[in-house]
């Protein structure tokens, strides 16, 4: 299918985000003072757990960040080729079914019928009111009420089979991979694993992704045919939204932090190392924008930002063809602002290390060894202040994708017509008021942001640990220890 | 002390004018209050007589920061838009919203139901998330610990409006216990605020209580508790007397900061529960785009901040005597 790529910027930055992760992965990998502290976050199960269901989020938010416009059909030869106007992504085409599949309105998860009675002529020519039949969800059923339990038990453990296998191959391949490496036989490797006795908590990661695999397994199976967490007042799958709303919470997570980063730890190295005016003008700049209330600054800021984009398309409309690439802008610049919002701690954090080090023997002597500046903080200074930075970008992400949703409802979220968590919410907010309830689009969006962010916030706690030096020495004995402090 | 308390307050004069000016450059010059008011009537069908009329009204047709044509050198600065849209801040007058209402009057009447939700909110919630804390601390690395842990973890994980939508369908519409939204003065308020405090508090304990309980773990290992422990005291006592009293420093003048902006209210709250406070107007502002408004809780925001920054400093000297003001 003839198609054109398009980069939208956040796609950009999404990418070299990654490339960036490589790069450091890479970088790290021949270091082995940097290797021991991921050693450690290795070593936490609960680290590994939160890491591989972060990972199926981030595969979803990757495909959904490759974007192309289809050939229109149907062109004379020879014409100037003309494009779709709708932008898809990978996941569009994964997901081609559900996005497909749309419904006249309402339906509850795994109905065969809409929500709402309809007056439907009967056969003999007389009118009722009925609830019609839906034309996707359990079309395949000849009389519902006799075939759906089965139907759907049927599927959901085919599925789960499906998973089961699946993981039984890669589990295989697992322990292989680990025998050759620990020069042991499969058989003592996998009761090894299963024991915990290995070094990396395996049994655990693979606990984890057999309920991965065979959750997947079933939702595959089940979304096939059915809607499973229903359709929304047009029509559309709500399972499809969450999947979309996954990118931009990502989105927001990483890039404002990706965005603030460079200010965050130029400024607060040169705050803390130079001293002096410099000094004083950073701290004057973090401590006023510290001072407005967050919510508010940024939504003046987005205020600000609307009536701007209005204005150049106004002037120009060729310079956002699409939607998306609207939506997408103002995706980037809410990024951008909430970075300002955000980088004033980070700055702070970094400003205060950056003294203690300062004051240290090694940089004393650098000093007097004549070693530049410019020298000193990039070879002695930053390496030191890496773990702040990391730990902070880890921690911060969790409470990014919250205040999306909040920023969303508020009305200076990203644009009503990208699909996310806030905007799911924000409609499904009316439809709570209806009688009955729709509450499965706000339950779809509850699911997806609570895993999202709780993996988060778990994998956050285990670099944190693994990082901080603090924490690794003052750290009573959490968890599972024995013995009692 | 009253030297201290003044140097401290003089030292927020700086960061005033910075937000002020911080605001009226995103307000006025990102955007001129000509594309303010073509946004505001309609980007296509608008005639220049509209846009002159819409920034008349709204005194938005002087100067930006000099008015050359005014008698006067008084008169040249001060008949401007910085003048009167944002020096006029200080004195706090904010002029009129887009409906024609006076924003200080607006405000001074508004910021009761705010202070009624948020008020409650901080003084229980603090109560809650100290002895929450505590108790976890008591069965520090035990099962309890380890799932009072999970527990915080998982509910800080669940965003603010859920507990809202949740809480209102459990209790309001299911169980038909309280109104689910709506306000009312005197003391029918208390059947409307049941739900909003509570929620309030229950949706803040995740993270409070799990920064709370490093406090305390921060404390408990610390070389006096150890000597309280040696001198044979038990466990309750060496928490209760020694412990909490000294992670109450951290925890204190860490609420502290909070108390001024308590009066600005929550915004997600408000909205959901019909409250008439600062939280609803301020969204229905950002809504209806009325920057008048925006712009003055804009401002109100950040001096509140800084005398919860004012106040925390004070409350440090008062709190921990090993603080000294120079």
């Amino acid at each position: 299918m003839p198609i054109t790529l398009v980069m939208l910027s956040t796609d950009w930055l999404v990418w070299l985000l990654v490339a960036a992760i490589v790069g450091f992965a890479f970088y790290v990998r021949r270091r082995e003072h940097l290797v021991e502290p991921w050693r450690r976050v290795l070593r936490s199960r609960s680290g590994m757990v939160s890491l591989l269901v972060l990972a199926v989020f981030v595969i979803v938010g990757l495909l959904d960040s490759v974007h192309f416009r289809q050939r229109l059909a149907g062109q004379p030869a020879g014409a100037k080729t003309a494009y779709a106007v709708d932008v898809l992504s990978l996941l569009d085409v994964v997901c081609e079914p559900l996005r497909q599949r749309r419904e006249k309105t309402y339906s509850a998860p795994f109905a065969t019928e809409l929500y709402a009675k309809e007056t439907m002529e009967l056969a003999d020519g007389r009118q009722a009111r009925e609830y019609p039949r839906l034309k996707h969800g359990g079309a395949h059923l000849k009389d519902p009420p006799s075939e759906f339990t089965r139907d759907v038990s049927r599927r959901a453990l085919g599925g789960a089979a499906g998973g089961v296998i699946a993981w039984l191959l890669v589990a295989a391949l697992v322990s292989a991979l680990l025998a050759h490496r620990h020069t042991l036989r499969v058989s003592e490797t996998w009761r090894r694993i299963w024991r915990g006795r290995m070094e990396v908590p395996w049994g655990a990661i693979l606990l984890t992704l057999l309920v991965l695999f065979m959750v997947g397994g079933v939702v595959f199976a089940l979304s096939a045919k059915y809607h499973i967490f229903g359709t929304d007042k047009v029509g559309n799958d709500v399972f499809y939204q969450a999947l979309k709303s996954v990118r931009t919470g990502l989105v927001i997570g990483t890039l404002t932090t990706l965005i603030m980063l460079p200010f965050a730890i130029a400024l607060g190295i040169m705050a803390g190392y130079f001293g002096g005016w410099l000094d004083d003008v950073i701290q004057y700049i973090y401590t006023t924008l510290n001072s407005i209330p967050g919510v508010l600054l940024i939504a003046a800021a987005v205020l600000m930002v609307q009536v701007y984009i209005d204005k150049r398309i106004a002037a120009n409309p060729e310079l956002l063809a699409t939607t998306a690439e609207r939506a997408d802008l103002r995706l980037l610049l809410l990024c951008v602002i909430l970075g300002v919002m955000t980088w004033t701690g980070l700055c702070r954090l970094l400003r205060g290390e950056t003294l203690k080090l300062k004051s240290l023997e090694y940089i004393q002597a650098a000093q007097a060894l004549g070693v530049r500046s410019l020298g000193i903080v990039t070879r002695h200074i930053l390496p030191n202040v890496t773990h702040i930075v990391l730990i902070t970008v880890v921690m911060e992400f969790s409470g990014l994708v919250l205040a999306e949703a909040v920023l969303s409802y508020v009305g200076v979220g990203v644009d009503p017509s990208m699909i996310s968590f806030g905007t799911m919410i924000n409609n499904a907010r009316l439809e709570m008021a209806r009688e009955p309830m729709v509450w499965w689009s706000l339950a779809a969006a509850f699911v997806f942001m609570f895993m999202m962010v709780l993996a988060a916030n778990l994998f956050a706690d285990a670099v944190r640990d693994a990082f901080d030096p603090r924490v690794r020495i003052a750290r009573a004995p959490a968890g599972l220890a024995p013995a009692k402090a | 002390m009253t030297a201290y308390i003044i140097r401290r307050a003089l030292y927020a004069i700086p960061i005033l004018i910075g937000v002020n000016i911080f605001t009226f450059l995103l307000f006025f010059i990102v955007n001129t209050p000509d594309d303010m008011a073509r946004m505001h009537l309609g980007l296509k069908r608008v005639t220049p007589e509209a846009v002159a009329k819409w920034k008349q009204e709204r005194g938005y047709d002087k100067p930006v920061a000099f008015n050359a044509a005014a008698p006067g050198l008084t008169d040249k600065l001060t008949q401007t838009i910085f003048f009167e849209k944002s020096v006029r801040m200080f004195a706090l007058d904010f002029g009129a919203a887009d409906d024609g209402r006076n924003i200080a009057r607006e405000i001074k009447t508004r910021m009761w139901p705010s202070l009624a939700v948020a008020l409650p909110v901080f003084v229980v919630g603090l109560a809650v998330y100290i002895t929450f804390a505590l108790l976890v601390a008591f069965f520090r690395a035990t099962y309890i610990d380890f799932w009072g842990v999970v527990l915080c973890v998982a509910m800080m994980s669940i965003s603010a409006m859920f507990y809202i939508i949740g809480g209102q369908y459990l209790i309001s519409k299911l169980w038909h216990l309280v109104p689910i939204s709506g306000f009312q003065g005197g003391l029918d308020a208390g059947k409307f605020l049941v739900l909003p405090v509570a929620i309030g508090v229950v949706s803040g304990l995740g993270g409070a209580a799990r920064l709370y309980r490093t406090f305390f773990l921060e404390e408990i290992s610390k070389d006096y508790v150890r000597t309280a422990r040696a001198k044979g005291l038990s466990e309750g006592t060496v928490l209760f007397r020694h412990v909490l009293k000294n992670a109450m420093i951290p925890i204190l003048t860490g609420a502290v900061v909070a108390i001024p902006l308590l009066f600005m209210g929550s915004l997600i709250t408000e909205s959901f529960f019909g409250i008439p406070g600062l939280g609803s107007y301020t969204i229905d502002a950002i809504r209806s785009q009325d920057f008048g408004v925006v712009r003055s809780m804009v401002f109100i925001g950040s001096v509140l901040y800084i005398v919860g920054l004012l106040l925390t400093d004070i409350s440090y000297t008062l709190v921990d005597p090993r603080v000294r003001f120079e």
